[in-house]
């Protein structure tokens, strides 16, 4: 069976989410190999290998975390020559499509990015997309070389499917443009206790409706009840109600929950492409012609700020 | 030595207008008006304040697209930017992010540089992998996704703000840049600043004055093929409620009933 080459994702050896989802996609289309680079990059194996990964190659260096990513493709390119894979995917984050790009370059393949689903076909795999704001859902196929190919989180269930997992070192020599850009420092983000943005199965999204950065705690309060992440609209984040990392929309996080809840958000085409593939959609709004309202599941035309508390309020006891 | 920046810009359609596929599956760009990409302002924004810091510099915007695309660069140039190139080839319609990074580099290598700026994705496309595209091809470093930049001493500077950490980057001249919509408000072209453009002087190029074989772009040097788009079917219409009071409670009802609480 054809090798897929996968690009993992983790925090010092604590797989993400949106790596899991891809092993499941990478199933379909062949036994997938899994790399794992930086700190703790070994630890990786045992969850890799629960969800079907056959062999994960690990490397470890200063690099990966000293200069911004080319040292992962320099890595990457060593695995995918060492493996000849049937596909490379890596998960859809910023620099998972850098790494990616770079990599089909020198490798002479096409590229697709965004990907939400993924299929087999008779011709390599099978990419769907969601395009123009999501109002359009294509199928496209890299047509020149080893697909690579990069998936949005919650693009796939995760599975249980056990597999060996067998670790190997990766042995990797840097190319001299590896050391090109420096990290000079990091600031961690902080920890909000809340599930990632991206990742999340409900995500809560306040505008400017909410009207102060104090008033997000109610946003948060109900988030809370629901295990929920917090997104917000650029309007909220331009006003510094909230963070950018928090913002969904075309030039924020694109997420796509099981449920999503806008409060004070009009729904305008920029926020809209980064929701609008949410399975469930949810909109509290005090203006009845808020063009969110076309996306709904449910709605509800009235004041947030008895709406909220009331809902808050109703699931705490429902929940006892 | 004049510090030389090249802005990459993409005329785009219009994002709130109805934008469709035209038969051959290529984005219709006849449908619908058309702009410089609003995430490209950005760019032609920190490329007029990293010059305007240095001592000499001169910015060059350049953009790939059909004879419209001149808007785009009129409206850099009005903004304040010295010169602009207009790649311009029949051959280039249906072009992919590979080859249209592989024209933008040999523009960019004719042109010549020390520092290329562009926005952090196109809004029509919107992969964001041509900025880091550039820097593989022109084998220089990559500070992508800034959002803060400068440049001082030969050395660009800038923030990184990623998922899971704001990083500080640094790398030598010549570097590629990408900004993000957090870099800095763009400025409104003054009516100085659109009369002067006019004067400006905008180079045409092709395919050939690249010295590109054909083979390498439009549809049929595409490396990636897409075999069928359609509009998302429209959501089923939903329940909506007025609150009278009980708004909260009807919708943990909803939520209820779909198994979210
Ligand atoms: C290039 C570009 C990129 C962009 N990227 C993004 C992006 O990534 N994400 C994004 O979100 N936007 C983005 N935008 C901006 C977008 O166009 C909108 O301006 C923005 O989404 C509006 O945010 P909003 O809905 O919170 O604010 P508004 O449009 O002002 O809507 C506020 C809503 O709150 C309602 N409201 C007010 N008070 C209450 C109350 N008490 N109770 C209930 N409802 C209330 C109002 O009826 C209104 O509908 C981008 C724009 C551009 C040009």
């Amino acid at each position: 069976m054809a090798e897929v080459l996968v690009y993992v994702d983790h925090v010092d050896g604590a797989v993400r989410k949106p790596t899991l989802e891809l092993l499941t996609l990478a199933r379909r289309i062949g036994e997938p190999v899994a790399v794992a680079l930086g700190g703790g990059a070994a630890d990786t194996a045992a969850t890799l290998a629960e969800h079907g990964t056959v062999k994960v190659l690990t490397h470890d260096a200063a690099e990966y975390a000293e200069y911004l990513v080319v040292p992962k493709v320099d890595a990457l390119q060593v695995a995918y020559e060492r493996v000849s894979p049937a596909a490379v995917l890596v998960p859809s984050s910023a620099e998972g499509k850098e790494i990616a790009a770079r990599l089909a370059l020198r490798i002479g393949s096409g590229i697709i990015t965004d990907a939400i689903d993924l299929e087999a076909g008779d011709e390599g795999p099978v990419a769907t997309q969601s395009v123009f704001a999501a109002s359009f859902v294509t199928k496209s196929r890299v047509s020149k070389g080893t697909p690579v190919i990069t998936v949005k989180p919650n693009s796939a269930a995760v599975e249980a499917a056990p597999a060996a997992g067998t670790v190997e070192a990766l042995a990797v020599s840097f190319s001299e443009k590896a050391t090109g850009t420096k990290i000079t420092g990091r600031t961690a983000r902080e920890s909000t206790g809340r599930p990632e943005l991206t990742e999340a199965a409900i995500v809560l999204s306040g505008g400017r409706g909410v009207g102060g950065a104090e008033n997000f705690a109610l946003i948060e309060t109900l988030a809370d009840s629901l295990g929920a992440a917090v997104g917000a609209s650029r309007a909220a984040v331009d006003a510094g109600w909230y963070p950018h990392t928090n913002q969904v929309g075309q030039t924020g996080k694109s997420v796509s929950p099981q449920l999503y809840i806008a409060s004070g958000i009009s729904g305008a085409i920029q926020h809209r492409a980064g929701m609008q593939t949410s399975k469930t959609i949810v909109a509290i709004n005090k203006d009845a012609e808020a063009p969110i309202f076309d996306l709904v599941d449910y709605g509800v035309v009235g004041d947030l700020f008895e709406v909220v508390p009331q809902l808050t309020e109703e699931i705490k006891a429902r929940k006892g | 030595m004049s510090l030389r920046i090249v802005v990459t810009v993409k005329y785009v359609p219009d994002a709130t207008g109805d934008r469709h596929f035209a038969d051959d599956l290529t984005v219709d760009r006849d449908g619908v008006d058309g702009l410089l990409s609003e995430l490209d302002e950005y760019a032609v924004e920190q490329a007029l304040r990293i010059a305007e810091a240095a001592d000499a510099a001169e910015v060059t915007v350049l953009t790939i697209g059909p004879e419209d695309a001149k808007d785009a660069l009129r409206k850099a140039l009005s903004m304040g930017a010295d010169k602009a190139v207009h790649v311009e080839d029949e051959e280039l319609h249906g072009t992919d992010a590979i080859g249209t990074s592989l024209v933008l580099a040999k523009a960019i290598e004719k042109a010549g540089y020390d520092l290329v700026i562009s926005g952090m994705a196109s809004t029509d496309g919107a992969m964001g992998v041509v900025p880091a595209l550039l820097a593989e091809r022109l084998g220089v470093p990559q500070a992508t996704l800034l959002s803060e930049v400068s440049v001082e001493d030969g050395t660009v500077k800038g923030r990184r703000d990623g998922d899971a950490a704001s990083e500080r980057l640094q790398a030598r001249l010549p570097a590629v840049v990408s900004v993000t919509d957090q870099s800095g408000e763009a400025r409104y072209p003054s009516f100085k600043g659109i009369m002067a453009a006019k004067k400006k002087p905008v180079e045409s190029w092709d395919l050939a004055d690249l010295e590109i074989d054909t083979e390498e772009v439009g549809l049929g040097g595409a490396s990636t093929t897409v075999e069928a788009a359609a509009e998302r079917p429209a959501r089923a219409a939903g329940t909506i409620v007025r609150d009278e009071g009980e708004g909260g409670k009807q919708l943990a009802e909803f939520l209820a009933s779909q198994k979210f609480i």
